[in-house]
């Protein structure tokens, strides 16, 4: 008991004057928090827009202010033939272009059907993608405001579809991201303070000092783990609060039930960071292995950035060992649907056996290491 | 009962024999050295006597304790300090102190009486919240070594203890190992440094995992009783080994800087006549003496038949 506090005690004393250390687990996170906050972002703005209008009637001038009123489109410039869109496209200055048919105004007039023509550079698709809809959106509002005292009953649609997007009304890719975000800073903290810390200590020649001494397996990964899960549970809490602030997000649920989660999730990586020391003998390779093991997976197979449904099958039987797949679920879950625990415990519960599993995996091999 | 008794102790590293049937004992208040170039198996004898790695065969006790049944009980026994002078280079001089002593279940009253016996016996008083890391080598070395012996141990492991530290503070660090050892406490220490070996009571040489010689310092030298150990001085002195090896009343030659040692096969053979046929060969030598063969002729010696038997 004394010995674990003693490991506990010199572990918070060294990272408090280690500034290296310290930066990782306070500056990293707040780095990685604004750096991807704000350029991991599906939401395209200030697309450069071209407009060519043949029309030249107040019908048509309403489409145009239309598209800049939306905060989407920024209006580049005005094309006087198909070449100079050409042109314009080529050279990058615009990513859209909206050409207006000479006739608009006088078919709107007139109660028909008139036809706008919306350029997108496909060179992202799924930049266009996602331009395209915006385009179809501002049209369509549009031309229900353009002539609403003509809407002719019998022309409408029989079956329309009224979408409406939960949790996340808008669409912000940010409310979708950032859950994420936060699950992929809590892992990279954890993971490489406590891996550094152990390979630090072998590289120093500590660690075979303490292993001369009377001290268990358990009471130096507990030592060693309390001051980590502090810290990281502190920073990870630190880049929720930062996340509401910054990024809108919501706490639509419990704390405690995000306590719980971020600690079994905390408690997996620490454990993850235990695993990589005892595998790595230098800093460097302690580091890569957590990128191998932790970072690359957190990013990729978690659901993060890429919906784990849309992989291929046995990509996404790799991810169930993935714990941030199960974070992501349980933290979306409270923070942005208010969901209680029946939704997400097959979630905490998988959490639960992969830190179990890994810590003891972890303390296997640091007893091990006396074959 | 003697402090350390080893048996027959053999570590297999998969095919890779690094400590090969081992067998010495080392009496209380011993100074034992444990002499061997690098990789000779010193560190794994180290370790499995620490009760860090278990030994493939055989068997050995260190205070009195079987390390293959309890080597949780020999580390509670034993100080060890490696050449590293493993210390948290953040934490200051107190606070090693203090961890190294819980970790061993020192605290309150006890723990401050050693914290003082420490401070004083490395000289580290007033350096006592200093951080480990801006200490100079030979106040890192005795502080490594206080923070070894904390809990009292009667047997101490030193692991090539004076790497990297000025001479001076070699001299110091040997003085407080004597003191250690006058006081009743035994010591096994390896070491590469020949001069070093001379403060040890007895030594081992160890060569390829096996045990090649072992004794006091002159038992070791009676490698040389009937081989006197000449040292000739020449201003080439390359040339002077190459035509001293080819004489037949030489057994075998070692440079040692400048000088060139040469071990005869017979005792009566005549220096001064040596020197004549190596002037006559145009060789030019500033002085031919005997002289003590020193650990290192033994060191070179004993390696060089335990290698020539296989």
């Amino acid at each position: 008991m004394y010995t674990m506090l003693a490991v506990g005690g010199k572990e918070l004393r060294q990272v408090w004057r280690d500034p290296r250390t310290l930066l990782i687990l306070l500056f990293i996170p707040a780095f990685f928090l604004l750096l991807y906050g704000y350029a991991l972002n599906f939401d395209i703005r200030h697309i450069a827009l071209a407009v060519q209008d043949r029309d030249g009637t107040p019908k048509s001038r309403e489409l145009i202010s239309g598209f800049v009123n939306s905060g989407y489109f920024d209006l580049a410039a005005v094309a006087r033939s198909e070449a100079d869109i050409e042109r314009l496209m080529n050279t990058n200055e615009i990513r859209a272009a909206l050409v207006i048919p000479e006739d608009l105004g006088r078919r709107v007039r007139a109660g028909e059907r008139a036809t706008v023509q919306v350029l997108i550079n496909g060179d992202n698709a799924n930049t266009a993608t996602t331009v395209m809809g915006y385009a179809l959106r501002i049209v369509t509002s549009i031309s229900g405001q353009l002539q609403p005292e003509q809407r002719i009953v019998e022309r409408a649609p029989p079956l329309t579809i009224e979408p409406r997007v939960w949790f996340n009304p808008e669409l912000r890719s940010t409310l979708f991201l950032v859950p994420g975000l936060i699950a992929y800073i809590a892992m990279i903290t954890a993971v490489v303070s406590t891996a550094l810390s152990v390979v630090r200590e072998k590289e120093r020649g500590t660690m075979e000092q303490v292993r001369m001494a009377p001290v268990g397996t358990a009471a130096f990964i507990i030592g060693k783990t309390i001051p980590y899960f502090g810290i990281s549970l502190a920073s990870a809490v630190g880049v929720v609060l930062a996340s509401m602030a910054l990024f809108d997000l919501p706490m639509r649920g419990s704390w405690m039930q995000l306590l719980l989660a971020l600690s079994l999730y905390l408690v997996g990586a620490l454990g993850t960071g235990l695993f990589v020391s005892t595998v790595a003998d230098s800093q460097q390779m302690a580091f890569q292995m957590a990128i191998v093991v932790a970072f690359l997976p957190t990013l990729i197979l978690s659901g993060f950035i890429f919906p784990i449904s849309s992989m291929p099958g046995f990509v996404q039987l790799l991810t169930y060992v993935v714990p941030a797949r199960y974070f992501l679920v349980a933290l979306r879950s409270i923070v942005l649907k208010g969901a209680g625990p029946a939704a997400f415990w097959p979630d905490l519960v998988a959490l639960a056996v992969y830190a179990t599993s890994v810590m003891a995996l972890a303390s296997v091999r640091l007893a091990r290491e006396r074959r | 009962m003697d402090a350390i008794a080893v048996r027959d102790l053999t570590r297999k590293f998969g095919d890779f024999i690094a400590v090969d049937r081992i067998s010495f004992d080392v009496k209380q208040g011993e100074i034992f050295g444990f002499l061997g170039s690098n990789g000779a198996g010193k560190s794994t004898t180290i370790r499995m006597l620490c009760g860090l790695l278990a030994p493939t065969s055989g068997s050995a006790t260190v205070g009195g304790v079987d390390i293959r049944r309890d080597p949780e009980g020999v580390k509670r026994r034993i100080g060890y300090m490696s050449q590293r002078f493993s210390l948290y280079e953040q934490l200051t001089v107190n606070q090693n102190i203090t961890f190294y002593g819980v970790i061993y279940g020192l605290g309150g009253a006890a723990l401050d009486e050693r914290r003082r016996y420490v401070l004083d016996l490395g000289r580290l008083g007033g350096l006592e919240n200093v951080r480990a890391r801006d200490l100079a080598g030979g106040w890192r070395q005795r502080l490594a070594l206080g923070c070894a012996i904390l809990h009292e141990p009667s047997i101490i492991f030193l692991d090539e203890p004076t790497g990297g530290v000025d001479p001076l503070s070699r001299r110091q660090f040997w003085r407080l190992i004597d003191d250690l050892s006058a006081a009743g406490t035994t010591i096994l220490v390896t070491t590469h440094y020949l001069d070093e070996a001379e403060h040890c009571h007895r030594l081992a040489l160890i060569h390829a995992g096996r045990l090649a010689a072992i004794g006091t310092s002159a038992e070791l030298r009676e490698v040389f009783s009937g081989r006197p150990v000449l040292e000739v001085q020449a201003s080439q002195p390359v040339e002077v080994m190459r035509a001293l090896e080819t004489f037949e009343d030489v057994e075998k030659t070692s440079l040692f800087g400048m000088s060139v040692h040469a071990v005869l096969s017979a005792p009566d053979v005549d220096p001064a006549g040596l020197a004549d046929r190596l002037r006559l060969l145009g060789l030019e030598v500033t002085s031919i003496e005997r002289v003590h063969p020193s650990l290192e002729d033994v060191f070179l010696d004993v390696v060089e038949r335990a290698g020539a038997q296989g």
